[in-house]
């Protein structure tokens, strides 16, 4: 599939310092591609640069293929972190009037509206003024103004935050609906358990570059170390004589008629020749292999270095 | 596409369906005509019936004396103090106290002693019969008949005419140029007004951080120039209602002082002044006097050039005033950048009289050419006349265009630059050196 969002070794420098210092990704169409990163490492200008907000100085930015350029705001819906929209403006003119921006028509533009009201449930609020609305309502409001132009690329900065559980589902579910229509989206959260959740990729970006890429999975395991558990009925003592050399017991946990036991692989044996030497020295009831969370991983990649050096 | 129509579209609209444009916008006009009916008829009006004991130091010469309507004389012969007294009495009917001294022939005065200060009107009757019966009285004394009195009897006026070398002819007129100082006041109210209004909008949408969804969609050149215009757009609707409603309402004053006056009262003053001049007090009369100041100042020169002067520095300021808007996080702030931005508005303003009374001084023409005063300063010039009509030089009225035009495109473009950098400049307001940089970098 065709990248909807490919930017090449860009730079931008401010007067007091360097934003970003060469990144490189890409967003492969009909993907969720999470971009991840402590705050100040530069996700802001990087969302700012592909919305056509500020100029960048070296490097290029291509969406749907094509240069970066006044025409491309049309393929973007950008929700950013820091929402508003105007407190004192009928809701569907408000609607009406960033679509309008976007090049859409009024006509179109009512018929979207008109979808999406129907969809989120909200069909009584046109007349009202935005702040006649509770807070999750605006944000609703403002989720629809991101998506209303169907943009082939979403940005969403955050997009959970200020949700209840059942709305920020409700965002989740219309999240995973846009990408099975087709539409591609970069979503630049701290949350890391919706990056689990909905992220095909990831990109960790840090002081101004990228440490950190791949799909979710390959990361996991990059960083997983080759733990597993094994939960089984029978005396630890046999357990560990049928492990021989191929994996070292780390904890043995027992509750109730069962162990669970984390072992790590020494790498001399395969996981299947493990398995086989378990089976009929202990019962095994479950074997899966241990992958540290997006948390984890994130804070090892960006925790200092005295940090790491300290917890070693 | 420039996607400024839309933006403009949307600042009009907002602004124009609020209720509190249209209550400016009929207020004002009603406002102004209230205030205009009100001096009219406080100085036509008469509430009160006055009751004037005459004290006459040369009995019986004002015995001749007449009442007329709303005015009764008491023409007795006693002295000041005894008048006095009986003025103060209980239950004495007397209101006021005329005393016409012994000198009266030589020093043409005489006082008044009120409870209650009459009326212009009233006051203007009694000057008038008395003017009346001292003119008789010397013409008599001096054996002059009265038709050859006002034969030879002359009011002379002075017009000052300024020539140039090849011998044109032009009129001074400082009292029209206070119709000038009008329409200036009028610029610099809009100016203000409009201009704070686009400071505020900017501000507006960088505190609640629409501006960062917008410019994602628009420039954000365009997006200031679509608020300034849209706003410019407003002002223009407004001037043109109260234009419509100011008219309709002094035709409607008119027709109503016409119609309610005792217009024969009014030509009373006029009869009775004998051998009178044209007496200015009728309302009427003073509207069709091709000498009234409305009547000689040429609107359709002065209203065309309110338009340029109006828009031009409202253009000017209003594009200061988003910088401003783009720097600031509150309301709070905004005092502090709008003084030193509006100053030199307020020299203008401040010069105003000095530019009536010597319109052609160094000052004055500097600072009706000067692109930051000269919406204000040339109002005022401009009212007495441009070209071969009037005292102004043609060049200068020119330059002072040009130099407008030539500003307000520079201000517009730096303003830009500010304003695309401070609108997602949040958190500490940027020092100057800042804003320099930015003027720079950008």
């Amino acid at each position: 599939m065709a990248d909807i969002l490919r930017i090449k070794d860009l730079y931008k420098s401010y007067s007091d310092h360097q934003a970003l210092k060469g990144v490189s990704l890409s967003v492969v169409s009909g993907q969720i591609f999470g971009l991840l990163g402590p705050n100040g490492a530069g996700k802001s200008t990087l969302i700012r640069i592909i919305n056509n907000i500020i100029a960048f100085d070296k490097g290029d930015v291509c969406i749907d293929s094509r240069p970066l350029d006044q025409f491309s705001s049309r393929e973007i819906g950008y929700l950013p972190e820091e929402r508003g929209l105007y407190k004192k403006m009928r809701v569907t003119e408000q609607l009406i009037y960033l679509a309008r921006l976007k090049g859409m028509s009024r006509f179109d533009a009512k018929k979207a509206i008109k979808d999406w009201f129907s969809r989120l449930d909200i069909a009584n609020w046109d007349k009202k003024n935005l702040e006649d609305l509770s807070k999750g309502m605006q944000q609703k409001i403002q989720f629809i103004s991101t998506v209303l132009h169907h943009p082939k690329l979403l940005i969403l900065d955050e997009p959970f935050s200020g949700f209840d559980p059942l709305n920020a589902q409700l965002i989740k579910d219309e999240i995973m609906r846009l990408k099975k229509e087709g539409t591609s989206i970069l979503l630049s959260t701290h949350n890391m358990a919706s990056v689990e959740e909905l992220c095909d990729k990831i990109s960790l970006i840090h002081h101004g570059e990228i440490v950190l890429d791949g799909r979710v999975e390959t990361v996991k395991k990059k960083f997983g170390a080759n733990k597993f558990e094994v939960v089984f009925s029978g005396t630890s003592q046999s357990f560990s004589n049928a492990l021989w050399i191929g994996a070292k017991v780390i904890s043995f946990k027992e509750k109730d008629d069962t162990i669970t036991a984390v072992v790590t692989l020494t790498g001399r044996m395969e996981i299947k020749e493990i398995i086989a030497s378990l089976i009929g020295k202990v019962e095994i009831l479950s074997f899966r292999e241990l992958l540290p969370s997006m948390q984890d991983i994130f804070l090892r990649v960006v925790a200092p270095k005295e940090e790491l050096i300290a917890n070693e | 596409m420039s996607k400024i129509p839309i933006i403009l579209k949307r600042e009009f609209l907002s602004r124009v369906r609020k209720r509190s444009f249209l209550i400016v916008t009929l207020l004002v006009p009603v406002l102004i005509s209230i205030v205009l009916a009100i001096s009219i008829w406080l100085s036509l009006q008469e509430n009160q019936k006055q009751h004037i004991l005459i004290v006459d130091d040369n009995y019986p010469v004002f015995q001749q004396i007449k009442n007329e309507k709303g005015l009764s004389y008491y023409y007795q012969d006693i002295s000041l103090e005894k008048a006095e007294k009986l003025m103060f009495l209980d239950g004495s009917i007397y209101t006021g106290i005329l005393y016409l001294p012994e000198n009266i022939m030589a020093s043409n005065a005489s006082k008044l002693y009120v409870k209650k200060q009459p009326g212009a009107i009233t006051q203007r009757r009694i000057e008038k019969q008395i003017e009346n019966i001292i003119e008789n009285q010397k013409l008599l004394y001096n054996k002059i008949p009265k038709e050859i009195y006002n034969k030879i009897n002359t009011e002379f006026h002075l017009t000052p005419f300024k020539i140039n070398e090849n011998g044109e002819e032009s009129k001074i007129n400082s009292d029209q140029a206070f119709v000038g100082f009008g329409f200036a006041i009028l610029i610099w109210f809009m100016i203000m007004m409009y201009g704070t209004m686009v400071m505020r909008s900017v501000m507006e949408e960088k505190v609640n951080r629409i501006v960062e969804v917008i410019i994602s969609s628009v420039k954000p050149f365009e997006l200031m120039m679509g608020k300034i215009i849209g706003v410019a757009f407003v002002g223009l609707l407004q001037v043109l209602m109260w234009g419509i409603l100011s008219s309709i309402l002094f035709v409607a004053i008119q027709f109503f002082f016409i119609g309610s006056l005792d217009l024969t009262s009014l030509q009373d003053i006029q009869t009775t002044k004998e051998v009178g001049r044209v007496n200015h007090t009728d309302i009427q009369v003073l509207l069709q006097d091709p000498n009234f100041i409305l009547n000689r100042i040429n609107f359709a020169v002065m209203i065309p050039l309110f338009l340029f002067y109006f828009l031009g520095g409202y253009l000017l300021y209003a594009a200061l005033f988003a910088a401003v808007g783009a720097l600031i996080d509150s309301e709070s702030e905004t005092q502090q950048f709008v003084t030193p931005l509006t100053l030199p508005l307020l020299i203008a303003y401040v010069m105003a009289p000095g530019v009536i009374n010597n319109p052609e001084s160094i000052s004055a023409v500097f600072t009706s050419i000067f692109p930051f005063t000269s919406p204000v300063t040339m109002m005022i010039r401009m009212s007495i006349g441009v070209g071969d009509s009037g005292g102004l030089p043609i060049w200068q009225v020119l330059l002072s265009m040009a130099l407008l035009i030539l500003t307000f495109l520079c201000i517009i473009w730096l303003a830009s630059k500010i304003y695309r950098a401070g609108i997602l400049h949040t958190g500490k307001r940027p020092s100057f050196k800042k804003i320099f940089s930015w003027l720079k970098n950008a």
